[in-house]
Protein backbone atom coordinates (compact mmCIF):
# COMPACT_ATOMS: atom_id res chain seq x y z
CA UNK A 1 0.00 0.00 0.00
CA UNK A 2 2.55 2.53 0.79
CA UNK A 3 4.86 1.40 -1.84
CA UNK A 4 2.25 2.25 -4.38
CA UNK A 5 1.48 5.62 -3.01
CA UNK A 6 5.20 6.31 -2.62
CA UNK A 7 5.43 4.91 -6.32
CA UNK A 8 3.25 7.52 -7.78
CA UNK A 9 4.80 10.65 -7.85
CA UNK A 10 7.90 9.02 -9.34
CA UNK A 11 5.83 7.15 -12.00
CA UNK A 12 4.53 10.70 -12.83
CA UNK A 13 7.56 11.72 -13.42
CA UNK A 14 8.85 9.51 -15.05
CA UNK A 15 6.70 9.81 -17.58
CA UNK A 16 7.21 13.64 -18.32
CA UNK A 17 10.69 12.77 -18.37
CA UNK A 18 10.08 10.05 -20.94
CA UNK A 19 7.96 12.74 -22.91
CA UNK A 20 11.06 15.53 -22.98
CA UNK A 21 13.25 12.73 -23.59
CA UNK A 22 11.53 11.76 -26.73
CA UNK A 23 10.27 14.99 -28.42
CA UNK A 24 13.28 15.90 -30.00
CA UNK A 25 13.75 12.36 -31.42
CA UNK A 26 9.86 13.01 -32.99
CA UNK A 27 10.59 16.56 -33.72
CA UNK A 28 13.63 15.79 -36.08
CA UNK A 29 11.80 12.58 -37.73
CA UNK A 30 8.96 14.94 -38.67
CA UNK A 31 11.26 17.64 -39.46
CA UNK A 32 13.03 15.32 -42.18
CA UNK A 33 9.63 13.60 -43.23
CA UNK A 34 8.57 16.91 -44.02
CA UNK A 35 11.55 18.29 -45.92
CA UNK A 36 11.72 15.19 -47.74
CA UNK A 37 8.17 15.48 -49.51
CA UNK A 38 8.90 19.50 -49.62
CA UNK A 39 11.72 19.16 -51.89
CA UNK A 40 11.11 16.21 -53.47
CA UNK A 41 8.11 18.43 -54.95
CA UNK A 42 9.49 21.67 -55.00
CA UNK A 43 12.91 20.36 -57.09
CA UNK A 44 10.45 18.34 -59.09
CA UNK A 45 12.79 15.08 -58.11
CA UNK A 46 12.03 11.96 -60.37
CA UNK A 47 10.32 9.14 -58.39
CA UNK A 48 13.39 6.91 -59.22
CA UNK A 49 15.68 8.96 -57.68
CA UNK A 50 13.92 9.23 -54.50
CA UNK A 51 10.16 8.50 -54.14
CA UNK A 52 8.17 11.19 -51.62
CA UNK A 53 7.37 9.54 -48.31
CA UNK A 54 3.61 9.78 -48.90
CA UNK A 55 3.81 7.20 -52.28
CA UNK A 56 6.29 5.14 -49.89
CA UNK A 57 3.75 5.17 -47.41
CA UNK A 58 1.12 4.63 -49.70
CA UNK A 59 2.21 1.35 -51.34
CA UNK A 60 2.87 0.29 -47.09
CA UNK A 61 -0.99 0.62 -46.53
CA UNK A 62 -1.65 -0.93 -49.81
CA UNK A 63 0.44 -3.92 -49.00
CA UNK A 64 -1.21 -4.03 -45.35
CA UNK A 65 -4.53 -4.24 -46.59
CA UNK A 66 -4.13 -6.95 -49.16
CA UNK A 67 -2.35 -9.28 -46.46
CA UNK A 68 -5.12 -8.63 -43.69
CA UNK A 69 -8.30 -8.19 -45.90
CA UNK A 70 -10.72 -10.86 -45.68
CA UNK A 71 -10.43 -11.87 -49.67
CA UNK A 72 -7.58 -14.28 -49.02
CA UNK A 73 -5.36 -12.00 -51.18
CA UNK A 74 -1.72 -11.83 -50.50
CA UNK A 75 0.81 -9.40 -50.03
CA UNK A 76 4.35 -10.43 -51.34
CA UNK A 77 5.87 -7.85 -49.51
CA UNK A 78 4.34 -8.43 -45.96
CA UNK A 79 5.56 -12.04 -46.65
CA UNK A 80 8.76 -11.15 -47.56
CA UNK A 81 9.07 -9.51 -44.43
CA UNK A 82 7.90 -12.37 -42.33
CA UNK A 83 10.54 -14.80 -44.49
CA UNK A 84 13.55 -12.79 -44.07
CA UNK A 85 12.70 -12.24 -40.07
CA UNK A 86 12.64 -15.90 -40.20
CA UNK A 87 15.98 -16.24 -41.54
CA UNK A 88 17.36 -13.42 -39.61
CA UNK A 89 15.91 -14.82 -35.94
CA UNK A 90 17.21 -18.77 -37.24
CA UNK A 91 20.60 -17.33 -38.02
CA UNK A 92 20.84 -15.34 -34.92
CA UNK A 93 19.69 -18.03 -32.75
CA UNK A 94 22.32 -20.14 -34.30
CA UNK A 95 25.11 -17.89 -34.60
CA UNK A 96 24.76 -16.90 -31.19
CA UNK A 97 23.76 -19.99 -29.31
CA UNK A 98 27.31 -21.53 -30.70
CA UNK A 99 29.14 -18.37 -30.17
CA UNK A 100 27.88 -18.50 -25.91
CA UNK A 101 28.78 -22.47 -26.61
CA UNK A 102 31.89 -22.20 -28.13
CA UNK A 103 32.99 -19.52 -24.94
CA UNK A 104 31.96 -21.75 -22.41
CA UNK A 105 33.92 -24.69 -23.57
CA UNK A 106 37.02 -22.31 -24.40
CA UNK A 107 37.08 -20.30 -21.13
CA UNK A 108 36.38 -23.29 -19.54
CA UNK A 109 40.09 -24.61 -21.08
CA UNK A 110 42.53 -21.89 -21.45
CA UNK A 111 44.62 -23.36 -23.72
CA UNK A 112 41.60 -23.56 -26.47
CA UNK A 113 40.86 -19.93 -25.89
CA UNK A 114 44.71 -18.59 -26.54
CA UNK A 115 44.25 -20.95 -29.86
CA UNK A 116 41.20 -19.84 -31.08
CA UNK A 117 40.92 -16.45 -29.86
CA UNK A 118 43.01 -15.04 -32.65
CA UNK A 119 41.57 -16.78 -35.26
CA UNK A 120 38.22 -15.68 -34.00
CA UNK A 121 39.36 -11.87 -33.91
CA UNK A 122 40.85 -12.28 -37.41
CA UNK A 123 37.81 -13.95 -38.92
CA UNK A 124 35.65 -11.40 -37.13
CA UNK A 125 37.31 -8.77 -39.57
CA UNK A 126 36.59 -10.83 -42.88
CA UNK A 127 33.54 -9.68 -44.44
CA UNK A 128 31.74 -13.04 -44.21
CA UNK A 129 29.11 -11.91 -46.19
CA UNK A 130 31.11 -12.97 -49.47
CA UNK A 131 30.44 -16.25 -48.67
CA UNK A 132 26.60 -15.71 -48.88
CA UNK A 133 27.31 -17.26 -52.83
CA UNK A 134 29.13 -19.92 -51.24
CA UNK A 135 26.16 -20.72 -48.56
CA UNK A 136 23.63 -20.95 -51.78
CA UNK A 137 25.42 -23.24 -53.44
CA UNK A 138 25.81 -25.39 -50.30
CA UNK A 139 22.38 -25.09 -48.70
CA UNK A 140 20.19 -24.67 -51.95
CA UNK A 141 19.18 -20.80 -53.55
CA UNK A 142 15.85 -20.88 -52.42
CA UNK A 143 16.39 -22.70 -48.81
CA UNK A 144 16.05 -20.34 -46.31
CA UNK A 145 19.01 -22.21 -44.17
CA UNK A 146 21.38 -20.98 -47.09
CA UNK A 147 20.48 -17.70 -45.18
CA UNK A 148 20.61 -18.54 -42.01
CA UNK A 149 23.76 -19.60 -42.40
CA UNK A 150 25.27 -16.66 -43.45
CA UNK A 151 23.62 -14.73 -40.23
CA UNK A 152 24.54 -17.24 -38.02
CA UNK A 153 28.37 -16.96 -39.29
CA UNK A 154 28.14 -13.21 -38.90
CA UNK A 155 27.09 -13.03 -35.54
CA UNK A 156 28.89 -15.82 -33.91
CA UNK A 157 32.54 -13.98 -33.64
CA UNK A 158 31.28 -10.94 -32.12
CA UNK A 159 28.86 -13.10 -29.50
CA UNK A 160 31.74 -15.76 -29.09
CA UNK A 161 34.52 -13.09 -28.53
CA UNK A 162 32.60 -11.27 -26.09
CA UNK A 163 31.48 -14.16 -24.23
CA UNK A 164 35.22 -15.42 -23.34
CA UNK A 165 35.34 -11.47 -22.42
CA UNK A 166 32.91 -11.49 -19.61
CA UNK A 167 34.22 -14.66 -18.96
CA UNK A 168 37.45 -14.23 -18.35
CA UNK A 169 37.90 -10.46 -17.21
CA UNK A 170 37.02 -10.64 -13.90
CA UNK A 171 38.50 -8.72 -11.00
CA UNK A 172 41.01 -10.51 -9.49
CA UNK A 173 39.85 -9.58 -6.29
CA UNK A 174 36.36 -10.77 -6.33
CA UNK A 175 38.23 -13.92 -7.59
CA UNK A 176 39.87 -13.97 -4.58
CA UNK A 177 37.58 -13.84 -2.25
CA UNK A 178 35.83 -17.07 -3.81
CA UNK A 179 39.17 -18.52 -3.12
CA UNK A 180 38.87 -16.91 0.52
CA UNK A 181 35.51 -19.36 0.66
CA UNK A 182 36.97 -22.07 -1.09
CA UNK A 183 34.66 -21.90 -3.76
CA UNK A 184 34.40 -24.88 -6.01
CA UNK A 185 34.70 -23.92 -9.68
CA UNK A 186 30.93 -25.11 -10.71
CA UNK A 187 30.12 -22.03 -8.23
CA UNK A 188 32.52 -19.47 -9.45
CA UNK A 189 31.38 -19.94 -12.69
CA UNK A 190 27.30 -19.13 -11.95
CA UNK A 191 28.01 -16.84 -8.96
CA UNK A 192 30.25 -14.71 -10.60
CA UNK A 193 31.17 -15.33 -13.99
CA UNK A 194 28.46 -15.69 -15.67
CA UNK A 195 27.08 -13.07 -14.21
CA UNK A 196 30.00 -10.54 -14.62
CA UNK A 197 29.60 -11.81 -18.22
CA UNK A 198 25.65 -10.62 -18.96
CA UNK A 199 26.76 -6.93 -19.67
CA UNK A 200 29.26 -8.41 -22.22
CA UNK A 201 27.13 -11.24 -23.99
CA UNK A 202 24.11 -9.00 -24.46
CA UNK A 203 26.69 -5.89 -25.88
CA UNK A 204 27.54 -8.39 -28.75
CA UNK A 205 23.43 -9.85 -28.85
CA UNK A 206 22.53 -6.12 -29.33
CA UNK A 207 24.85 -5.68 -32.29
CA UNK A 208 23.87 -9.00 -33.06
CA UNK A 209 20.51 -8.22 -34.12
CA UNK A 210 21.14 -5.72 -36.48
CA UNK A 211 23.85 -7.47 -38.05
CA UNK A 212 21.38 -10.69 -38.51
CA UNK A 213 18.98 -8.75 -40.93
CA UNK A 214 21.17 -6.95 -42.38
CA UNK A 215 23.02 -10.32 -43.41
CA UNK A 216 20.26 -11.79 -43.92
CA UNK A 217 18.83 -8.87 -46.91
CA UNK A 218 22.38 -8.84 -48.16
CA UNK A 219 22.29 -12.15 -48.49
CA UNK A 220 18.91 -12.24 -49.96
CA UNK A 221 20.60 -9.84 -52.89
CA UNK A 222 22.66 -12.76 -53.99
CA UNK A 223 19.62 -14.19 -54.94
CA UNK A 224 16.84 -16.39 -53.27
CA UNK A 225 13.48 -17.33 -53.05
CA UNK A 226 10.47 -14.36 -54.44
CA UNK A 227 8.90 -13.70 -51.18
CA UNK A 228 11.78 -12.24 -49.45
CA UNK A 229 13.06 -8.82 -48.56
CA UNK A 230 16.63 -8.59 -50.38
CA UNK A 231 15.06 -10.16 -53.70
CA UNK A 232 11.82 -7.83 -53.50
CA UNK A 233 13.84 -4.73 -53.07
CA UNK A 234 16.46 -5.76 -56.39
CA UNK A 235 13.07 -6.81 -58.28
CA UNK A 236 11.04 -3.51 -57.71
CA UNK A 237 14.07 -1.54 -58.12
CA UNK A 238 14.79 -3.10 -61.56
CA UNK A 239 11.36 -2.40 -62.47
CA UNK A 240 11.32 1.21 -61.74
CA UNK A 241 8.98 0.64 -58.82
CA UNK A 242 11.19 2.05 -56.47
CA UNK A 243 8.27 3.67 -53.83
CA UNK A 244 7.40 -0.38 -53.81
CA UNK A 245 11.41 -1.12 -52.81
CA UNK A 246 11.50 1.80 -50.63
CA UNK A 247 8.54 0.40 -48.98
CA UNK A 248 10.03 -3.03 -48.70
CA UNK A 249 13.36 -1.09 -46.94
CA UNK A 250 11.46 0.29 -44.31
CA UNK A 251 9.61 -3.31 -43.54
CA UNK A 252 13.89 -4.56 -43.47
CA UNK A 253 14.43 -1.28 -40.99
CA UNK A 254 11.55 -1.98 -38.78
CA UNK A 255 12.28 -5.75 -38.27
CA UNK A 256 15.63 -4.46 -37.66
CA UNK A 257 14.30 -2.10 -34.83
CA UNK A 258 12.17 -4.49 -33.39
CA UNK A 259 14.99 -7.26 -32.89
CA UNK A 260 16.85 -4.63 -31.22
CA UNK A 261 14.42 -3.51 -29.19
CA UNK A 262 13.16 -7.03 -28.23
CA UNK A 263 17.24 -8.14 -27.10
CA UNK A 264 17.30 -4.38 -25.27
CA UNK A 265 13.93 -5.33 -23.32
CA UNK A 266 15.55 -8.95 -22.52
CA UNK A 267 18.66 -7.19 -21.13
CA UNK A 268 16.88 -4.72 -19.02
CA UNK A 269 14.99 -7.96 -17.49
CA UNK A 270 17.40 -9.88 -17.10
CA UNK A 271 19.90 -7.40 -15.48
CA UNK A 272 18.11 -4.81 -13.42
CA UNK A 273 21.09 -3.80 -11.86
CA UNK A 274 23.65 -2.84 -14.72
CA UNK A 275 25.34 0.40 -14.47
CA UNK A 276 23.75 1.84 -18.28
CA UNK A 277 20.68 1.37 -16.96
CA UNK A 278 20.66 3.67 -14.17
CA UNK A 279 20.37 7.04 -14.75
CA UNK A 280 17.09 6.27 -16.12
CA UNK A 281 15.86 3.88 -13.85
CA UNK B 1 44.47 -19.56 38.60
CA UNK B 2 42.20 -17.08 37.66
CA UNK B 3 45.49 -16.01 35.40
CA UNK B 4 45.88 -18.80 34.06
CA UNK B 5 42.14 -19.17 32.73
CA UNK B 6 43.20 -14.93 31.24
CA UNK B 7 45.64 -16.34 29.11
CA UNK B 8 43.57 -17.55 25.53
CA UNK B 9 45.19 -20.43 22.91
CA UNK B 10 47.52 -19.43 20.28
CA UNK B 11 45.43 -19.22 17.11
CA UNK B 12 48.34 -18.20 14.92
CA UNK B 13 52.01 -19.18 15.22
CA UNK B 14 54.00 -17.86 12.62
CA UNK B 15 57.99 -19.22 12.94
CA UNK B 16 60.56 -18.55 10.64
CA UNK B 17 58.70 -17.80 7.64
CA UNK B 18 60.06 -16.48 4.50
CA UNK B 19 58.12 -14.93 1.44
CA UNK B 20 60.52 -14.94 -1.53
CA UNK B 21 58.95 -13.73 -5.10
CA UNK B 22 60.97 -15.04 -8.28
CA UNK B 23 62.83 -17.48 -6.22
CA UNK B 24 66.24 -17.91 -7.94
CA UNK B 25 65.61 -14.97 -10.57
CA UNK B 26 67.26 -11.63 -11.02
CA UNK B 27 64.79 -10.15 -10.00
CA UNK B 28 63.91 -11.89 -6.50
CA UNK B 29 62.35 -10.26 -4.07
CA UNK B 30 62.42 -11.09 -0.67
CA UNK B 31 59.21 -9.99 0.49
CA UNK B 32 59.11 -11.13 3.76
CA UNK B 33 62.35 -12.45 5.90
CA UNK B 34 61.93 -14.44 9.36
CA UNK B 35 58.79 -13.55 10.51
CA UNK B 36 58.12 -15.03 14.18
CA UNK B 37 54.50 -14.23 15.51
CA UNK B 38 52.07 -15.52 17.79
CA UNK B 39 48.31 -14.37 18.52
CA UNK B 40 46.36 -15.34 20.65
CA UNK B 41 42.41 -15.88 20.33
CA UNK B 42 40.24 -12.81 20.36
CA UNK B 43 43.09 -10.27 20.24
CA UNK B 44 43.42 -7.26 17.65
CA UNK B 45 46.16 -6.93 15.89
CA UNK B 46 47.27 -4.49 13.37
CA UNK B 47 50.20 -4.92 10.85
CA UNK B 48 51.70 -1.91 10.14
CA UNK B 49 54.30 -0.36 7.99
CA UNK B 50 55.36 1.65 4.60
CA UNK B 51 54.65 0.15 1.44
CA UNK B 52 56.88 -2.76 0.35
CA UNK B 53 56.86 -4.35 3.94
CA UNK B 54 55.31 -7.44 3.73
CA UNK B 55 52.28 -6.49 5.63
CA UNK B 56 49.67 -7.72 3.22
CA UNK B 57 51.54 -10.39 2.04
CA UNK B 58 51.74 -11.55 5.53
CA UNK B 59 48.05 -11.13 5.69
CA UNK B 60 47.82 -13.26 2.15
CA UNK B 61 50.36 -16.25 3.33
CA UNK B 62 47.46 -16.61 6.60
CA UNK B 63 44.89 -16.70 3.81
CA UNK B 64 46.50 -19.49 2.12
CA UNK B 65 45.81 -16.79 -1.13
CA UNK B 66 49.76 -17.29 -1.51
CA UNK B 67 52.09 -19.63 -0.11
CA UNK B 68 55.61 -19.20 1.98
CA UNK B 69 58.66 -19.94 0.40
CA UNK B 70 60.00 -21.19 3.83
CA UNK B 71 58.69 -21.81 7.84
CA UNK B 72 56.01 -22.85 9.32
CA UNK B 73 52.49 -21.32 9.36
CA UNK B 74 49.70 -22.49 11.30
CA UNK B 75 46.14 -21.24 11.38
CA UNK B 76 43.90 -22.63 14.71
CA UNK B 77 46.89 -25.69 14.44
CA UNK B 78 46.38 -26.29 11.35
CA UNK B 79 48.15 -25.51 8.05
CA UNK B 80 46.54 -22.45 6.14
CA UNK B 81 45.36 -25.00 3.50
CA UNK B 82 43.41 -26.74 5.56
CA UNK B 83 42.07 -23.59 7.82
CA UNK B 84 40.80 -22.08 4.58
CA UNK B 85 39.26 -24.91 3.38
CA UNK B 86 37.61 -24.98 6.89
CA UNK B 87 36.34 -21.73 5.77
CA UNK B 88 38.20 -20.25 9.67
CA UNK B 89 38.23 -16.73 8.25
CA UNK B 90 36.43 -14.13 6.70
CA UNK B 91 38.11 -11.07 4.67
CA UNK B 92 38.04 -7.85 3.82
CA UNK B 93 39.94 -6.10 1.02
CA UNK B 94 40.27 -2.15 0.32
CA UNK B 95 37.94 -2.70 -2.23
CA UNK B 96 34.65 -3.44 -0.93
CA UNK B 97 34.04 -6.15 -3.56
CA UNK B 98 30.47 -6.55 -3.33
CA UNK B 99 28.41 -8.12 -6.50
CA UNK B 100 26.84 -5.63 -7.93
CA UNK B 101 23.92 -7.86 -9.45
CA UNK B 102 23.04 -8.73 -5.94
CA UNK B 103 21.57 -7.17 -3.65
CA UNK B 104 22.88 -6.20 0.12
CA UNK B 105 21.47 -8.86 1.62
CA UNK B 106 22.02 -11.54 -1.26
CA UNK B 107 25.25 -10.49 -0.98
CA UNK B 108 25.98 -11.15 2.40
CA UNK B 109 24.48 -14.40 2.13
CA UNK B 110 26.96 -15.44 -0.64
CA UNK B 111 29.43 -17.01 1.31
CA UNK B 112 26.69 -19.17 3.34
CA UNK B 113 24.91 -19.95 0.04
CA UNK B 114 28.58 -21.51 -0.92
CA UNK B 115 28.76 -23.51 2.25
CA UNK B 116 25.71 -24.74 1.95
CA UNK B 117 23.70 -23.40 4.71
CA UNK B 118 19.72 -23.24 4.02
CA UNK B 119 17.84 -20.58 3.03
CA UNK B 120 16.10 -19.72 6.16
CA UNK B 121 18.99 -19.97 7.84
CA UNK B 122 20.74 -17.64 5.32
CA UNK B 123 18.36 -14.78 5.31
CA UNK B 124 18.19 -15.28 9.13
CA UNK B 125 21.75 -15.02 9.43
CA UNK B 126 21.85 -11.83 6.80
CA UNK B 127 19.70 -9.83 8.67
CA UNK B 128 21.41 -10.27 12.04
CA UNK B 129 24.82 -9.61 10.44
CA UNK B 130 23.29 -6.11 8.60
CA UNK B 131 21.64 -4.94 12.19
CA UNK B 132 25.41 -5.45 13.52
CA UNK B 133 26.44 -3.11 10.88
CA UNK B 134 22.98 -0.80 11.32
CA UNK B 135 22.66 -1.79 7.53
CA UNK B 136 19.37 -3.37 8.61
CA UNK B 137 16.78 -0.96 6.00
CA UNK B 138 19.16 -1.52 3.34
CA UNK B 139 19.00 -5.33 2.93
CA UNK B 140 17.03 -4.85 -0.52
CA UNK B 141 19.11 -2.16 -1.72
CA UNK B 142 21.81 -2.67 -4.63
CA UNK B 143 25.17 -1.95 -3.84
CA UNK B 144 25.69 0.80 -6.42
CA UNK B 145 22.98 2.82 -3.87
CA UNK B 146 25.40 2.64 -1.32
CA UNK B 147 28.13 4.71 0.24
CA UNK B 148 31.67 3.87 -0.07
CA UNK B 149 31.62 3.53 4.10
CA UNK B 150 28.39 1.52 3.48
CA UNK B 151 29.50 -0.91 1.09
CA UNK B 152 32.53 -1.78 3.28
CA UNK B 153 30.26 -2.14 6.18
CA UNK B 154 28.29 -4.89 4.50
CA UNK B 155 31.96 -6.08 3.27
CA UNK B 156 32.46 -7.15 6.75
CA UNK B 157 29.17 -8.90 7.61
CA UNK B 158 29.76 -10.49 4.67
CA UNK B 159 32.77 -11.42 6.41
CA UNK B 160 30.85 -12.44 9.24
CA UNK B 161 28.21 -13.85 8.14
CA UNK B 162 29.32 -17.79 8.56
CA UNK B 163 31.11 -16.88 12.02
CA UNK B 164 34.55 -17.78 11.33
CA UNK B 165 36.83 -17.62 13.94
CA UNK B 166 39.26 -15.14 12.35
CA UNK B 167 38.55 -11.65 10.34
CA UNK B 168 41.46 -11.04 8.40
CA UNK B 169 41.09 -6.96 7.18
CA UNK B 170 43.70 -5.76 4.76
CA UNK B 171 43.54 -2.16 4.35
CA UNK B 172 39.79 -2.02 4.42
CA UNK B 173 39.24 1.62 5.41
CA UNK B 174 41.59 2.93 3.25
CA UNK B 175 40.07 4.22 0.12
CA UNK B 176 36.86 6.09 2.82
CA UNK B 177 37.47 9.75 3.83
CA UNK B 178 39.20 10.68 7.29
CA UNK B 179 35.64 11.23 8.66
CA UNK B 180 34.12 8.11 7.72
CA UNK B 181 36.98 6.16 8.83
CA UNK B 182 37.15 7.65 12.55
CA UNK B 183 33.56 6.08 12.29
CA UNK B 184 33.81 2.85 10.75
CA UNK B 185 36.80 2.42 13.44
CA UNK B 186 34.31 2.77 16.14
CA UNK B 187 32.44 0.34 14.97
CA UNK B 188 35.02 -2.05 14.17
CA UNK B 189 35.42 -2.00 17.62
CA UNK B 190 32.32 -2.14 18.53
CA UNK B 191 31.95 -5.60 16.96
CA UNK B 192 34.94 -6.89 18.23
CA UNK B 193 34.19 -5.76 21.44
CA UNK B 194 30.74 -7.68 20.98
CA UNK B 195 31.73 -11.36 18.58
CA UNK B 196 34.70 -11.92 20.45
CA UNK B 197 36.57 -12.71 16.90
CA UNK B 198 40.37 -12.26 16.29
CA UNK B 199 41.16 -9.89 13.92
CA UNK B 200 44.10 -9.01 12.23
CA UNK B 201 44.16 -5.61 10.45
CA UNK B 202 45.98 -4.45 8.28
CA UNK B 203 46.80 -0.74 7.58
CA UNK B 204 49.22 2.16 7.20
CA UNK B 205 47.49 5.03 9.28
CA UNK B 206 49.04 4.85 12.97
CA UNK B 207 46.64 6.33 14.56
CA UNK B 208 43.83 3.69 13.24
CA UNK B 209 46.73 1.35 14.56
CA UNK B 210 46.45 2.62 17.56
CA UNK B 211 43.09 2.87 18.39
CA UNK B 212 42.05 0.03 17.39
CA UNK B 213 44.43 -2.92 18.36
CA UNK B 214 45.09 -4.40 21.73
CA UNK B 215 48.92 -5.06 20.16
CA UNK B 216 50.72 -3.10 16.90
CA UNK B 217 53.28 -5.52 14.82
CA UNK B 218 55.41 -2.73 13.41
CA UNK B 219 56.77 -3.61 10.03
CA UNK B 220 59.67 -2.39 7.85
CA UNK B 221 60.60 -2.95 4.01
CA UNK B 222 63.61 -4.11 1.84
CA UNK B 223 63.70 -7.16 3.13
CA UNK B 224 60.12 -6.88 4.86
CA UNK B 225 60.30 -8.47 8.56
CA UNK B 226 58.74 -7.44 11.51
CA UNK B 227 60.67 -4.50 13.62
CA UNK B 228 58.94 -4.69 16.86
CA UNK B 229 55.52 -5.39 18.09
CA UNK B 230 53.86 -2.82 21.03
CA UNK B 231 51.81 -3.67 23.49
CA UNK B 232 49.07 -1.55 23.05
CA UNK B 233 47.60 -0.24 26.92
CA UNK B 234 45.37 2.53 25.58
CA UNK B 235 42.09 1.55 28.42
CA UNK B 236 38.99 0.07 26.70
CA UNK B 237 36.23 1.61 26.15
CA UNK B 238 37.73 3.57 23.79
CA UNK B 239 35.50 6.32 22.27
CA UNK B 240 36.13 9.07 20.12
CA UNK B 241 37.55 11.38 23.23
CA UNK B 242 40.46 7.96 23.09
CA UNK B 243 42.29 9.85 20.23
CA UNK B 244 42.87 13.35 22.27
CA UNK B 245 43.90 11.32 25.30
CA UNK B 246 47.79 11.72 26.30
CA UNK B 247 47.69 8.16 26.63
CA UNK B 248 46.65 7.71 22.86
CA UNK B 249 49.28 10.52 21.91
CA UNK B 250 52.64 8.25 23.73
CA UNK B 251 51.73 5.59 21.90
CA UNK B 252 50.99 7.28 18.14
CA UNK B 253 54.81 8.43 19.04
CA UNK B 254 56.11 5.13 20.27
CA UNK B 255 55.07 3.66 16.71
CA UNK B 256 55.99 6.59 14.41
CA UNK B 257 59.67 6.47 15.65
CA UNK B 258 59.73 3.12 15.31
CA UNK B 259 58.69 3.19 11.97
CA UNK B 260 60.78 5.96 11.12
CA UNK B 261 64.09 4.59 12.60
CA UNK B 262 62.96 0.91 10.63
CA UNK B 263 62.99 3.65 7.16
CA UNK B 264 66.12 5.14 8.06
CA UNK B 265 67.65 1.78 8.43
CA UNK B 266 66.58 0.88 5.71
Amino acid sequence: MTESTLMLPSQQKNWLDAVRYYTPTIAVAVTVLVLWELLVTVLNIQQFLLPKPSAIFAELIAEFQLAFDTTGSRSILIESTGATLWEAVGGFCLGCGAGILVAFITARWTIISEAMMPFAIAANSVPIIAFAPIMNNWFGLTNPASKMAIVAIIVFFPTMINTVRGLTLVDPLQLELMQSYAARPFKILFALRIPNALPYIFSALRVASSLSVIGAVVAEFFGGPRATLGVFITQEASAFDFARAWAAIIMAALIGISFYLVVLFAERRLMPWHSSLRERA
Amino acid sequence: MAAEAKIKPIVISAKNLYKIFNVGGSDAVTALQNVNLEIRAGEFISLIGPSGCGKSTLLRLIADLTKPTQGELNINGKDPHQARLDRDYGMVFQAATLYDWRTVTKNVQLPLEIMGYPRTVRQHRAQEMLDLVELGKFANHYPWQLSGGMQQRVAIARALAFEPSLLLMDEPFGALDEFTRERMNMELLRIWEKTGITVIFVTHSIPEAIFLSSRVVVMSPRPGRITQIVENNVEYPRMFETRETPRFFEKVTEVRELLRDAHLEA
